[in-house]
């Protein structure tokens, strides 16, 4: 692989030990992906904060790089395993919170804005069209490439946190147009009228796809928060990466060669909501997996105003969106119904399974397969009903 | 035998292999305080990589994995080497955040288990 002199010096430790470490690993990946040289990229998203998934290893390597490293790009960050200000109300235990704080505490001396989002395209971090980005975080990653156009690989912790201390990352895979071009169609037969209809749509195209490019027909309009949990769904069921759905997506033209398609039709829209519906009542309602946009809190307020929650309702979203949430007026009412903003944080990240609680009730097909893989029992259902399920008395 | 390899992370160690010949993942599928390999259905369940050659043919699961390497190695019971057929995006910068030496483009069954293995940058010799 070419390296400029400056990166030459960059792997040499002329920059210091963190720098020289980042190097190394980018070095490695473009060597074992074959890259022929590193692209400088314009942000940075790192996704390994919840203490529960990095443990004492993670952020002992995280102090290690605070040492000496300093972020080069605008980095933004993952969601961590609790509120960072309201965890004690959350139920987490202190010994999981003070490693919690230690482990932002790190990547604040790296430089990294602790955002604690999974949206980090709805809190300022707003790559464009043709940008070289490096991004952890499947759901932003599907996001950043399909909806906007960004360029990025799917990146681990570590990767995407070398690409932030360098300013750099291996220039192959989807950095590369060849790679962004679709590698199998769906034919949306099925009429998807919520976001939650996508989210299933996109979980059971996902097992299909594998790390494949669907290339979605038959969708006439998409919102922001219909693509944001189809690319969720799609990254978690699968290893997708990208998407394109035709007439809408900035690169949906890369789709000129007839590939063998699939249909989504009404038959398997029932099929994949019965996969992702497990038995039991809910003792735990929580929504926001990808974060909460603004229009979802907007919805949120409609549905929960004059009410009461009766279990354990989470809105997860960002410090951001909650932000234009208490100027709109959103957050007082959802905040007077019962229900708790669960900011910095998700179900998928906090250690839920921990708290006590047995099946949880979201709209989110990602949190359902998270949430299984942790051993709860699962409800999927649309954003209204998560609502009527939190107020059920009884 | 002699065999050469793609250098991953540089280095020189020496140990008797183990070998999977299975993919293997960290994270979830090793003990990160004892080195134990705890993977249900792994060839290698039971028996620790401390101190060993780890040779298997890649690398899979959550890229937490990486972290796994790290926290062996800071415990003192990691590989003392890796070599793999095609090395990945886990074990590569888990080899790398832990200074584990690691080659990989390596014919890997042509290794046998229990073998003691020089590693010295590409090459290995056993």
């Amino acid at each position: 692989m070419h390296l400029t002199r400056d990166e030459e010096g960059m792997l040499a430790g002329e920059q210091g030990h963190a720098t020289q470490k980042a190097m190394q690993i980018l070095v490695a990946l473009g060597k074992i992906y074959s890259a022929e040289r590193l692209v400088r990229v314009s942000s940075v998203q790192v996704s390994g904060v919840s203490y529960k998934n990095l443990g004492d290893a993670g952020l002992e390597f995280l102090n290690e790089l605070a040492r000496d490293g300093k972020a080069r790009v605008k980095t933004t960050l993952n969601p961590a395993g609790m509120s960072l200000t309201d965890w004690k109300t959350q139920g987490i235990d202190s010994g999981f919170a003070e490693k919690q704080l230690q482990v932002i505490d790190a990547y604040g001396k790296l430089g990294v804005e602790i955002t604690c989002t999974c949206t980090p395209y709805l809190a300022g971090n707003e790559p464009s069209f043709g940008q070289h980005i490096a991004w952890g975080e499947s759901s932003a990653v599907a996001y950043a490439n399909s909806v906007i156009g960004a360029r990025t690989n799917r990146e681990g912790g570590p990767s995407a946190l070398a690409a932030s201390l360098t300013g750099r990352t291996p220039l192959y895979g989807l950095h590369i147009r060849e790679n962004r071009v679709p590698t199998i169609a769906v034919d949306v037969e099925a009429r998807l009228s919520l976001p939650e209809d996508f989210a299933a749509m996109g979980y059971s195209v996902g097992r299909e796809a594998k790390d494949g490019i669907p290339y979605f027909t038959g969708i006439p309009r998409a919102g922001l928060e219909d693509l944001k949990t189809l690319s969720a769904a799609l990254a978690s069921s699968g290893g997708v990466a990208m998407f394109h759905v035709e007439g809408l997506t900035p690169e949906f033209g890369l789709g000129t060669k007839k590939l063998e398609a699939l249909t989504f039709t009404r038959k398997e829209l029932a099929e994949a909501d019965a996969l992702l519906n497990d038995e039991g009542t809910p003792d735990f309602v929580s929504v926001g997996c990808p974060h909460c946009s603004l229009k979802e809190l907007a919805t949120l307020a409609r549905l929960l105003s004059g009410r009461q929650v009766r279990r354990e309702f989470w809105v997860c979203c960002s410090r951001e969106i909650k932000r234009q949430g208490d100027v709109a007026g959103y957050s007082r009412v959802i905040e007077a119904s019962g229900a708790k903003f669960a900011l910095d944080t998700c179900m998928v990240v906090a250690p839920v399974e921990e708290l006590g609680y047995r099946v949880v009730a979201t709209n989110s097909a990602k949190a359902c397969h998270y949430l299984r893989n942790a051993g709860l029992k699962v409800r999927f259902m649309p954003l209204e009903e998560c609502v009527g399920e939190a107020t059920r008395s009884g | 035998m002699k065999l050469k390899g793609r250098v991953i992370f540089e280095g020189k160690a020496e140990g008797l292999a183990l070998v999977s010949s299975t993919a293997m993942s960290f994270y979830g599928g090793v003990d990160p305080d004892t080195g134990e390999i705890v993977e249900l259905g792994s060839d290698l369940a039971g028996q620790s990589v401390k101190g060993k050659v780890l040779v298997f043919p890649y690398g899979k699961g959550s890229t937490v994995g990486s972290y796994v390497l790290y926290r062996l190695a800071k415990n003192g019971v990691a590989p003392c080497a890796i070599v793999n057929a095609k090395c990945e995006t886990i074990v590569a910068v888990g080899a790398i955040i832990s200074e584990i030496p690691c080659v990989d483009m390596v014919d890997v069954r042509k290794i046998r288990p229990g073998v003691r293995i020089r590693v010295d940058g590409a090459t290995l010799e056993f």
